[in-house]
Formats: structure tokens, sequence, C-alpha cells
């Protein structure tokens, strides 16, 4: 996107940044990562009560690359390890993570030979959900806070640009 | 519970250790050497058919000798009652005792993981590779001499 | 050249079901040998959740192991709560109150309805019924709001504990239960609607997955796939625990040992679960609340009037928090009829407040061995099928 630098940041780039930003934030499609308890957690919240369709957030896909957010809830195992890093680098940008429950943040209270303490050992994450579980409520808030993340998302300018070579570096 | 003892008694009088009652469970520790037949029998004898076997658990007495062991707890439908067998391994650096796969199929999975968690070899088993943990890792982590946070 | 060496060379697939899969219940991963979409072999590589908890559980207290226990069957939190406790209690060798055990008893049940509730959700929308799974979900909310009231959490609510309960029933608890037993089975028969006649339905499940009475004993199975083979076994019935012998309820058998007839069994238990926790209710008013521990100082906290005031309660107090139980040298074994199935914790005690061994069978590990046996010869959508009858919760498999 070398347009920005000959168009400047000016209010046609900005107002066409803000369209985009609401456009993601409005659907954020998750790639279905239930790995644990949290799991149990992140269908209440998309099902009957704590519907989480009146975010556009339904459509859990199971393909990584139709997914936009990946929210690892449950404890992530060495032995499994392998199999989120190829999911998430499958996942096309722009793409999130969300860390649901106290287990993907840190390790939860396993702390044991088989447990991996956080996910953000691995990957870069956007938004962290403590509890154990966290309530529906609880995941719809680090969702909400997620969207509110997206929204600030200058992704036209080079500053972007430049930080996302750098988390790609990283990763 | 005691038919269990007396048939163990009965058929293989010098397998038997000892026999424990505790809380209302009969415990009986039988040498490792027929383990195979002791199971045979008493799962087909008609006063103890115990023809479900609920578990196998390996256990690591470590600062005791024998170190290794093998807990078998099976379960008679009909008597509606419970024993525990319970055997003690021979060699601490490689322990090893017969599988008893052909005589109950559940037991697979759980020499499996006995295997798995404990290296406890069972000879004659089907297929005796890991199951929770990855298959290259090295060490077996319900031993007591490794640490809980790993290597 | 003759038709022989015109003739295509053919080899099977293997194609790889996981560990990242919608309808694997989490992280399960089937290898499976395919011919077309004939399945030859099914191998489980399981262990994508194993947390070591067994091994965690020989380095802290009896107490600070309950928070590991709930959440081995995730989906019955307390029930596993509940089979840890009566081991140690078995261990310990003591007695608690009765009205506790009638407590514990509608606990557990209506943690069986939630379990069988989301299994009946997620296998429907496995084999693509999608809207059974919205209607479980909002009777299982009922039982959420009931877990929280009791406790403050929604799934784990480490209720109970060993010796007795962490508190009475809180106000408002029974109007909510009662609403809920008188409710339930009418939304029952809203799911038979949806499902039982349903010609899809059996077209999917009938058939799928059959296991005699007897090889379902071979491999282990116990609890609603045991009973779908017409294997007439119940542990609250046939050896009870906690005062089950004062319930009244039947038992559901299937006659032919597949996917169907687990279903049925299933739905009838949700019924028979609801009924028992009627009769719990029924029952509580004539068993006023009194203690809700055990009344034995080695294990049961004393009351805050004798911490306070007498120097012996202060200083039990402080041995119990501090050191923990410290139960008897001996190894116990106790099982209670999970809704999976048979769960059992083998507890070897040394005498010190660790324990030394602590084994857990889980129901789901040894329904799922026998999934090789169950998909040979069947066809690859029944592979999903399977997982979905055997109800497994990957925590129960890989603990």
């Amino acid at each position: 996107m070398g347009i920005e630098e000959h168009l400047g940041y000016n209010i046609l780039t900005t107002s066409l940044e803000k369209l985009v930003d609401w456009g993601r934030k409005s659907s954020l499609w998750p790639a279905t990562f239930g790995l644990a308890c949290c799991a149990i957690e992140m269908i209440c919240t998309a099902a009957n009560r704590w519907d989480i369709a009146r975010f556009g957030m339904e459509a859990f896909r199971a393909s990584p690359r139709q997914a936009d957010v990946i929210i690892i809830a449950g404890t992530v195992c060495k032995k499994m390890m392998p199999a989120i890093e190829r999911i998430y680098e499958q996942m096309t940008e722009p793409k999130w993570v969300i860390a649901m429950g106290a287990c993907a943040c840190s390790g939860g209270i396993f702390d044991s030979y088989a447990v991996v303490q956080g996910i953000d050992q691995y990957l870069p994450v956007d938004v962290y959900v403590p509890g154990c579980p966290p309530r529906p409520e609880g995941l719809l808030y680090g969702i909400l806070k997620l969207h509110e993340k997206i929204l600030q998302d200058p992704f036209l300018t080079k500053k972007y640009q430049e930080r996302l070579a750098l988390r790609q570096e990283a990763v | 519970m005691n038919q269990a003892a007396e048939l163990l008694q009965e058929k293989f009088p010098e397998e038997v250790v000892e026999v424990v009652e505790f809380r209302g469970e009969t415990q009986i520790t039988v040498k490792p050497g027929r383990i195979k037949d002791i199971c045979k029998a008493l799962r087909d004898d008609n006063r103890t058919s115990f023809r479900y076997l609920s578990m196998i658990a390996g256990m690591d007495y470590l600062p005791q000798s024998p170190r290794f062991g093998v807990v078998y707890n099976l379960y008679s439908h009909k008597n509606k009652n419970r024993v525990t067998l319970k055997a003690l391994l021979a060699d601490d650096a490689a322990p090893a005792i017969d599988s008893v796969a052909p005589v109950w199929s559940t037991a697979n999975w759980h020499e499996r993981e006995a295997y798995d968690m404990m290296g406890i070899r069972f000879r004659g088993h089907p297929d005796l590779r890991r199951i929770l943990m990855p298959n290259d890792w090295v060490g077996h982590p319900q031993r007591k001499d490794y640490p809980l946070r790993g290597k | 050249m003759n038709s022989a060496e015109t003739m295509k060379r053919t080899e099977t697939m293997l194609l790889n079901l996981g560990p990242s899969h919608p309808s694997t219940h989490g992280v399960l991963r089937v290898l499976l040998e395919l011919d077309g979409e004939l399945i030859l072999r099914a191998d489980p590589d399981i262990g994508y959740l194993h947390r070591g908890i067994e091994k965690m559980c020989e380095y802290r207290t009896y107490h600070r192991c309950m928070p590991l226990m709930n959440r081995l069957d995730y989906l019955a939190g307390e029930v596993n709560l509940f089979g840890f406790c009566l081991a140690m209690e078995k261990l310990l060798g003591i007695e608690v109150p009765k009205r506790v055990q009638y407590i514990r008893v509608m606990i557990a049940e209506l943690t069986r309805i939630a379990s069988h509730l989301f299994w009946l959700g997620t296998h429907g929308h496995d084999l693509g019924a999608m809207t059974p799974l919205f209607y479980a979900f909002r009777e299982r909310e009922k039982i959420m709001d009931m877990c929280e009231m009791i406790s403050g959490a929604r799934m784990f609510p480490l209720y109970l504990r060993i010796g007795g309960l962490a508190a009475d029933l809180p106000e408002g608890f029974i109007p909510a239960a009662w609403e809920f037993v008188k409710s339930f089975p009418e939304k029952c028969q809203d799911y038979h609607n949806l499902l039982t006649k349903n010609q899809i339905w059996i077209e999917r499940t009938q058939g799928v997955g059959v296991m005699s009475a007897d090889e379902a004993l071979d491999w282990g199975w116990s609890g609603p796939m045991a009973r779908g083979s017409g294997v007439n076994w119940d542990l609250r019935r046939d050896n009870p625990y906690s005062s089950y012998e004062d319930f009244d309820f039947v038992v559901p058998l299937g006659k032919n040992g597949d996917t169907y007839d687990r279903y049925l069994v299933r739905m009838e238990e949700m019924i028979q679960a609801n009924r028992i926790v009627r009769q719990v209710l029924e029952r509580l008013p004539d068993l006023p609340p009194g203690d809700i521990q055990a009344k034995d100082p080695r294990i049961s906290l004393p009351s805050k009037d004798a911490v306070y005031n007498d120097i012996a309660g202060l200083i039990n107090h402080f041995k119990l928090i501090q050191e923990g139980i410290k139960p008897p040298v001996g190894e116990v074994y106790q099982c209670i009829e999970a809704p999976k199935g048979e769960m059992g914790f083998y507890i070897v005690s040394d005498g010190s407040p660790q324990a030394f061994r602590l084994k857990i069978r889980g129901p789901s590990f040894v329904n799922l061995s026998a999934m090789d046996k169950l998909a040979r010869g069947r066809l690859l959508a029944d592979s999903i099928a399977l997982i979905g009858t055997m109800d497994i919760v990957l925590a129960d498999v890989d603990r």
C-alpha cells in the first residue's frame, strides 16, 4: 500500500480507514478454537442468552483462512502448540488474538510439565480475558475491547506497516 | 471380595503375597509372574465372574524397593463387588509385566498410559506406544523423580 | 498391453481428523485410514489436553486438589468433585449428615442434566440438527443460574467439601429448583419432537456404532454407553453411595446398542434425574438446616465462635489451614455414576497431607478406546456420529 505516501495522511485516508475499521470490527469471524473448559463458555456466548450474533460473530469458521480473530479458549498444552502455531500462521491478515481464560493468559492453575504457561509465549495477544472460566459477559467485554482496538487501527499509515512487519518477524 | 481371595488361595496359593481388607475393600497383592492366568481365572470362574476391568494404574513407590507396581481394579456385575489386585515388579531399572490385554480388551489403553507415564513395559501388548505425551517426549512424567514443571 | 497392466493402482488414504475440528468436541485427533469413504482403521491420538492433573495432586494438599478435580469432566463439574469427596470420606472413614447427602445428590443430578443437555445440543449440531442446540441451552442456562446461586461460579461451583458442603443452600435456590423441576419434562418433550422420529436422525444414528452387551463389558464401557447395549448396571442403584438408595428411579436400557439407543437412554436419564431432584426437594423440608460438615476435628473447620474464643479451636483451625488434612495410611478406590460412566478415584495415602498417588479413572478415556472397533467398516460421516455418541470430554480423556 504505497498510495498513502502520495496521498498523505489526510481526510480522505482517515475516512477510508474509519470505514474499513468499522467494517472489520462489525463482523469479526472467529476461528473455532475451543480447547478446554473455556470453550464451553465460548459456546454459551454464542448460544441463546448471550447471543454473539448481535456483534456479527456467530459464524465460527472452521477454516482459519476465513477467520479474523482466534479466541484461544482453554489450556494450551505442549502437544497442541504446533497445531496452534500452524493455524495462526494460516490465518490471513488482518488477524487478532484473544486469550480467553486463565490458562491461555498465563497457564492458569496448571503449572506442570505439559502446559504452556501462557499463549503469549508464542502468539501476539491483543486482549487478555481472565477468569476460570470467564463468564460469557466477560468474554463479550473482551470482544468489545478488541472492537475498540480495531477502531483505532491505522492500517493505511506507514507506521502500521512497519509495526506489522516487526510483529511478523517476531512470531 | 472374599471370593476372589478364596479363589486365588485355591488355584494360585504361591502367587498370593498378602490380602488386606480396608474400608470394606479387598486388596490382594500377588506376584507379577502369572498375572495373566490369575486375571483369566478371576474373569472366567463362575463364583467371582470379574468380567469388567475398571482401571490399571501404574505405581511408583520410589523410596521403597521394589519401586514399580501395577494395580488392577476389577468389578463383578454378578456379585456387585470389587477387588483390587496389586503386583509389585521385580526389576527397578526396567520394570515389565505381562499384558492382560488378551483378557480384557479395555486393558490396551490403560497399559499404554501406564507405559507412557511410568515407563512400565507390558509384554505381549499389541501396540505399546505413548498415548498422552507427544511421541518424541523423553522421560516418564509421573515417576517420582521427574520434576513437576518438567525438564 | 493386457488389462492387468492398464489397471490402476489403488491405495488407502490417511486422513487426519482434528485436533482442531469443529466436531471433535475438543482437541481430539483421529487418524483415519480410508478407502474412499469407508473407514478401514481409526486410531485416536489423545493427549492434546493432558495437563498433568494426577501428578499435580501429589504436590498439593487434598483441599487444594479440589479445583483440579472440578476441571476434569468440565461439562459436569460438580460430579467429579462429588466422587473425589466421597473417596476422601471413605479413606478418612467419616459419615456426612443426611441433609448434606441429599443436597449433594440434588446438585449431582442437576449437573447430570446439564451435561446431557450439552451432549444433546452438540451431538445434534454435529449431525446437522442445529435447533436442539438452542433449545437445550435454554434449559442448561437455568441450571447454570442455580449453580451460580450456590457459589457464584457457573460451571465449577466448588460447592462440595471433604466432609460436607461449603455452606447451606442459599435463599431462592429451592424455588428456582422447583420451577426447573416442574417445567423440565415438557421441555424434554420438545427435544423428542425434534429428533426422535426425525427420519434424518434415524438414518444417521440407527445401526451406527453397534456394540453388544458382552463386548461393552469387555471394552470397559459403563454408564449410558453400556446401558445402550443392554447392560443393566447403574452404580447409583447397584452400589449406592450418598443415600441414593432412598430414591426411586428407573434405569433406562437400550436394546440394539447403536447410537439411536444411546440417544434414547440419555434422554430418559434426564427425565429420571429430574425425578430424583424432585424427590430430594420434597424431602428436604423434613431435614432441617444444621451441620453442613461432618463433626470431625481432623477435617472440618471449627465454628467461628470456637476459633475466636477458645485456644483449642484456634489451633485446630490453624493446623487445618496450614497443613491440611492427614488421612490414615491406606488406599481406596471409590467410583460414582458420572454422566459419562464410571468415574473412579484411586487414592493412595501415606499419612501425609499430600496424596501419594491419585489415579483418576476417566470414563471418557475408556469409552474412546473402543473407537477403532466401532469405526471399522463405517463411512467417514459416521465417525462424527460415533464421537458424539461416546460423549467424550477431552479433559476427562487426557486429565
